[in-house]
């Protein structure tokens, strides 16, 4: 069988199914829940299988098991290495990737703009904006703390770097993305710049711009947890504590601090995603958008 | 000749040749009185589609002139060119919100254009939730909220199956007889062309130029089975031949 007839044979049968019994909310919970709740005990196994299986007693700090994790590292709440004080970390890197998406999302969404409303400016700034993206943020880390010092400013700047990028160019794709008979439409009736750009561009790009916030949400996290790796002064983010844990080696603290900053990411892009839905899932034709 | 006056739109020798050299349109000349429905069809690549955005001011002709009376135009785009994000009923009031026109008076207008085309009920519906007709009719009745004195067809039913397409072929004549504007209708199908016309022009392959013309002299509205009528046949032949450059004695 070919890929085609197979996916052929597979839709029909699935539309047989649709049609002789509508399953159950419960049975289209499991059908969601299981193939992850499945993958994810397949990764604990190999996990504890590693730990207790390949490394040797003196060697277990490298990989330290999934319940020693959660007893040392999520529930112990108090102490220096405690629960707490992670999750005070976790806030301050919250708070900077915070602050520094607002930024990138300012600018960011400033210059397409412009850049889509003067070719010469685009045609002006694109190269520089793609050699912004080029330069590894390791490379301007001495510059940034040249000029803003090594606290909380410079940990908002790098986050800024790293999360502009997406905004712009999905922004300015999205500006330009209405058809050339809608604009042709505006045209015919005489509309003005601004009207243009309000009822006709800018709707059309939400999508776009949607995109790039959910990428541009998930690198902040990213630019607020490098940024505190290298600018230590001022409050501890998460940064600041992975460093310590792995110069401590302190397997299951330094697991449970990186458990907490992709937990961070995945918060974001969720919260973007909701954002999303709500504000174009309405109307928008794209088939993942949840309604 | 009738008074030049009187003539919605007068092409005089008109020629187009794009910037990369292409000739798209060579010595177009012919008019559109009110009132009267025309249809040009030709073969695709012909240049029908520049002969409107001549017409319409889109594009400059090269040569020739083009005059077109002090009345407001109707364009009708080869996709429904709907803006996805609004319903029906938004969508509809936009051309009035491009003219500044009243809240009140401009939904008044939507809702009288959605009656007229068929489409009340669906006044707050999307459009990815609509067929391909129902989205040309939402197309057609923002349109009709200006009123326009003429309208200007790009293919508007070419991507439809044909039975919607004989459908909105039966009511944009009715239309055509309610509203009584003059309408410049592009097409590559002949049945269609001949159905909806008071007079159809032929073009060449390009550079396009009108090669000929047949007046189609039926009474509106029109029966949908005027199709089958020999009277009917006879003229579609006629294109047809014309069409493929056939010569009839």
């Amino acid at each position: 069988m070919t890929k085609e007839t197979r996916q052929l044979y597979r839709s029909a049968e699935g539309d047989f199914h649709k049609s002789s019994k509508t399953p159950s909310r419960f049975r289209l919970f499991c059908a969601s829940f299981f193939p992850p709740f499945v993958f994810g005990s397949l990764v604990i196994a190999g996990w504890y299988l590693i730990s207790y299986g390949i490394l040797d007693e003196s060697r277990r700090f490298l990989l330290q098991p999934p319940h020693k994790v959660l007893t040392n590292g999520f529930l112990d709440w108090g102490g220096r290495d405690g629960l707490a004080g992670m999750l005070e970390s976790l806030w301050s890197s919250t708070k900077v990737a915070g602050i520094g998406l607002f930024f990138a999302i300012l600018i960011g969404f400033l210059l397409a703009v412009i850049m889509s409303q003067a070719v010469a400016v685009e045609k002006a700034l694109f190269p520089y904006l793609v050699t912004l993206q080029a330069i590894p943020i390791l490379a301007v880390v001495p510059l940034i703390m040249f000029w803003w010092g090594s606290g909380q400013t410079s940990r908002v700047v790098v986050c800024i770097l790293i999360s502009l990028f997406p905004i712009i160019v999905n922004t300015l794709f999205g500006l330009q993305s209405a058809e050339k008979d809608m604009h042709a439409l505006f045209t015919l009736h005489s509309a003005s710049r601004l009207t243009r750009l309000r009822k006709l561009m800018l709707p059309a790009a939400l999508p776009a711009i949607f995109a790039g916030l959910r990428i541009s949400a998930g690198l902040s996290v990213i630019g607020a947890i490098v940024g505190d790796f290298f600018f230590g002064k001022g409050e501890v983010g998460l940064g600041q504590l992975i460093k310590r844990f792995s110069s401590e080696l302190q397997g299951e603290e330094l697991l449970t601090a990186v458990i907490l900053s992709s937990a961070l990411g995945v918060a974001v892009f969720l919260l973007f995603t909701w954002i999303q839905n709500k504000a174009i899932g309405k109307w928008s034709e794209r088939a993942d958008l949840i309604s | 000749m009738p008074d030049i006056s009187s003539l919605s739109l007068t092409f005089d020798e008109v020629g187009m040749t794009f910037p990369d050299g292409t000739e798209a349109l060579r010595d177009v000349s012919f008019s559109v009185a009110p009132s009267e429905f025309i249809s040009v069809v030709g073969p695709s690549g012909c240049g029908k589609s520049t002969l409107l955005n001549i017409a319409s001011g889109l594009l400059k002709p090269s040569s020739g002139s083009v005059e077109v009376a002090d009345i407001s135009l109707g364009y009708i785009f080869q996709d429904p060119t709907l803006l996805p994000w609004r319903t029906v009923k938004r969508n509809v009031e936009l051309l009035c919100e491009l003219h500044q026109i009243p809240k009140e008076d401009r939904r008044e207008r939507a809702q009288e254009a959605i009656n007229l085309v068929g489409l009340s009920g669906f006044e707050n519906h999307f459009p990815k939730a609509l067929s391909g007709g129902m989205k040309m009719r939402t197309s057609l009745a923002r349109t009709l909220t200006l009123h326009p004195e003429m309208f200007l067809f790009d293919e508007p039913f070419g991507s439809l199956d044909e039975i919607t397409r004989e459908k909105l072929n039966d009511e944009t004549q009715i239309l055509f007889q309610k509203e009584g504007f003059a309408s410049l209708f592009i097409t590559h199908s002949i049945s269609e062309a001949v159905f909806l016309s008071t007079k159809v022009y032929v073009m060449s392959e390009r550079p396009g130029t009108i090669v000929a013309a047949f007046d189609v002299p039926f009474d509106y509205p029109r029966v949908p089975n005027q199709r089958f009528d020999p009277s009917f046949t006879k003229i579609c032949r006629e294109v047809s031949n014309a069409l493929r450059g056939v010569r009839h004695d």
